[in-house]
């Protein structure tokens, strides 16, 4: 029974993840939905290239809080992809957490706080 | 939306067949023959449209740049040529409907919009905006440029499944009359032929001659057969591309 216990062992991940805000509910489902037979890995085809295009964009933001004076325009741009693949995914938090860093940009504030 | 709801689909058939002018009704369409040229530098969410689309039985092209689109819809600066030589019909293209992102760089969703509305060849494909960003104002240009739809992302099936009626015709295509007659003659104002395909069509033949760059904005004199373009005033918008820092500018 262990596929069974690995997909209850999966269900129950991804039902925490929606509780805790970190996955969105409707946008995740939709992606689960457009996987079938004929494109049997597409969720994980996108959550994979969701990390390695988020990885990019993490270091390119990591450089660009490097950089001094700071270049907010380029850090917004950043956070503009940042959030838009992170709400086709339905990252809900990540998504969340690039609205308020862009606002930060905005606003000119390399602090954050 | 700003149209009013009928839009004429363009089948661009190269081969300049005539009996594409007896277009089948609009429930008839078969949606494996739809081509959707889909438009985003996002590659998430490239994949995502790109699924969504087939899962809709629609035959797909991706692109990832407003000027890849530009590139194969024959509008990046050969179209001068087109006219004269046939290019854009000898690239065989047909497409039923351009879905775009709207924040892209070098060319925005925006400007892709205005190039394929100030040609004379593409302007009746349905174009429709995809955004992250919900800024009325945006949208308000789009829109006012010919946009069929503007899409607040994430693109949901249900967003997909409207797409549909864009794409729908209920009339004939005209505009394979005038695409032949231009082929032989650059500006050519009389639509005798055309007025006779259809109908339905009442507002007067005469095609503005637009000059096939549509690197120019839109001549606007409204005389387009299918349904009227949704901004009765020119819509000489600017020739700046609309800004995309996202709200930057824009609120």
């Amino acid at each position: 029974m262990d596929r069974n216990q690995s997909h209850r062992q999966v269900a129950t991940m991804k039902q925490s993840l929606f509780d805790q805000g970190y996955l969105d509910h409707e946008q995740f489902n939709q992606l689960e939905e457009l996987q079938d037979d004929a494109n049997p890995n597409f969720v994980e085809e996108v959550v994979t290239l969701y990390y390695r295009d988020s990885a990019r964009l993490v270091h390119s933001i990591e450089q660009a809080l490097e950089k001094s004076p700071i270049d907010f325009n380029k850090l917004d741009s950043y956070m503009h992809q940042f959030r838009g693949s992170s709400s086709s995914i339905g990252a809900k938090k990540v998504k969340a957490e690039c609205s308020l860093f862009r606002e930060y940009c905005r606003a000119g504030n390399g602090e954050g706080r | 939306m700003a149209r009013n709801g009928v839009v004429a689909s363009q089948r661009w058939r190269s081969d300049g067949d005539v009996s594409s002018q007896q277009q089948p009704p609009a429930d008839s369409v078969v949606a494996d023959e739809v081509h959707v040229l889909a438009v985003d530098d996002s590659l998430i969410d490239r994949k995502v449209i790109e699924r969504l689309l087939r899962n809709s039985s629609y035959k797909v092209t991706v692109v990832d740049s407003g000027v890849r689109a530009l590139q194969f819809l024959g509008l990046d600066g050969e179209e001068k040529k087109a006219s004269s030589i046939g290019a854009f019909d000898s690239l065989k293209i047909k497409v039923d409907l351009i879905i775009t992102d709207y924040c892209m760089p070098e060319v925005t969703g925006y400007d892709l919009l205005k190039k394929i509305k100030g040609s004379s060849t593409l302007r009746e494909i349905p174009v429709v905006i995809m955004s992250s960003e919900n800024v009325v104002t945006r949208i308000d240009r789009c829109l006012e440029e010919g946009a069929e739809d503007f899409i607040v992302k994430p693109v949901k099936p249900s967003d997909v499944a409207r797409l549909r009626g864009y794409m729908a015709t209920s009339e004939p295509s005209v505009r394979v009359n005038k695409r032949k007659q231009r082929e032989s003659c650059e500006s050519c104002s009389s639509l005798s032929t055309a007025s006779s395909t259809s109908s339905s069509i009442s507002s007067s033949p005469s095609l503005s001659p637009s000059p096939p760059s549509s690197a120019s904005p839109t001549p606007m004199s409204i005389s387009e057969p299918s349904s009227p373009s949704p901004s009765p005033s020119p819509p000489m918008s600017q020739s700046v591309s609309a800004p995309c820092s996202p709200s930057l500018s824009e609120e």
